[in-house]
């Protein structure tokens, strides 16, 4: 019985270390946009655009973990829109994701007609990350460049959530 | 008091809107000139130029993917900028404090790999960028022989795979320029690394 108990132990502990296999990739920002960015469902979506090569997304990711673990019973939904080449999915963006145990949602954007797709996620935004949407319904704000604090992100959230 | 501050916000402001914060350039700007030290150790301006038809400003630098990305493509649009009479300039707008790899001797280093022809500039002390309104790795711009920027974006429409690119904004901004016309593409975005600083 120990044993077995050790080796569910062994199961679950390996489940949680290797949470993430695959990442799904989006080919088109419509189709992303389609998936995440124009809905109206009562939820408060965040998204941010960030790349594992980012040192400034890497740096303020733990923000938004943060983010959803302080509002997880409420209605909100936290996108990481990660611009990782597909290519370098399996050698980087998973061992990083599952290194740091990210609860996130997680997808891949590929779209290389950049110059159309960047002014639709905001006109004024020039394609540098990170940057990060909050919207709710026809609420939305955008910010351009990383947050020095969690502070500053919970406070956009929350100008947008409530 | 809400009507002092109202005195404070139509007097004042707009003498600091002016006066104290310059817009940075855009397209159908003239640029001031820059002097800045190359990876061979010479400093360089568009003066240093001479005679030509117009020169290409890309601010770039050693750890961006996407800089990285474009190095073999940047050797490609030296010949090509040299055969048509124009001068191209790197500069590396980042602070190698923020960003070690972005360091004076690393550049030298990784000029020397790729074998970069053109002049690879330290902005030292990030006075250049922000005059020209760059914000990310890379960012190019194009101007005619009177210093005038004609052209600013990316390189082309393809930062992954060189061959699969349908155009090259530049090089039709230079074609343009050489027709004595104004670029049909002024303007364009692409995803890069945002300039660092501390």
């Amino acid at each position: 019985m120990k044993g077995f108990l050790l080796f569910v132990a062994f199961l679950a502990s390996a489940a949680l270390s290797a949470q993430w296999t695959s990442v799904k990739t989006f080919a088109k920002y419509d189709e992303l946009a389609k998936e995440y960015l124009d809905r109206d469902d009562g939820y408060t979506y965040v998204i941010n655009y960030w790349a594992t090569w980012c040192g400034p997304c890497v740096k303020e990711l733990p923000y938004f973990e943060q983010l959803l673990a302080a509002h997880d019973n409420e209605k909100i939904r936290v996108i990481l829109v990660s611009l990782d080449f597909p290519k370098k999915m399996e050698s980087k963006l998973l061992p990083f994701l599952n290194k740091h145990n990210i609860q996130s949602e997680v997808v891949i954007l590929d779209d290389p007609k950049s110059n159309i797709w960047i002014d639709k996620v905001d006109p004024s935004w020039e394609g540098a990350i990170p940057v990060t949407i909050v919207y709710k319904g026809d609420k939305r704000e955008f910010w351009d460049g990383e947050f020095d604090s969690y502070a500053d992100l919970d406070k956009l959230f929350l100008s947008i959530h409530n | 008091m809400s009507q002092l501050l109202l005195v404070f916000c139509s007097f004042v402001m707009p003498f600091i809107s002016t006066t104290e914060v310059a817009e940075p350039y855009t397209v159908g700007d003239k640029v001031e000139d820059f002097n800045l030290k190359s990876v061979d150790g010479n400093m360089y301006s568009l003066a240093t130029a001479k005679d030509v038809k117009g020169y290409i400003v890309v601010f770039t630098c050693n750890h961006c993917p996407y800089a990285v990305m474009y190095e073999d493509r940047m050797n490609d649009l030296n010949d090509f900028a040299e055969k048509n009479d124009f001068a191209l300039f790197a500069i590396n707008p980042n602070d190698p404090k923020a960003v070690p790899d972005d360091g004076y001797a690393e550049m030298q280093m990784r000029a020397k790999e790729k074998g970069f022809k053109f002049p690879y500039l330290m902005d030292e002390g990030q006075k250049v960028y922000p005059k020209w309104g760059a914000t990310k790795t890379p960012h190019a711009y194009v101007l005619d022989a009177n210093q005038v920027i004609q052209y600013i974006g990316a390189i082309d429409d393809s930062p992954r795979d060189a061959s699969a690119a349908t155009i090259n904004y530049v090089e039709a901004a230079v074609g343009s320029i050489l027709h004595g016309e104004k670029p049909s593409i002024s303007k364009t975005k692409a995803i890069g690394c945002s300039i660092k600083t501390l």
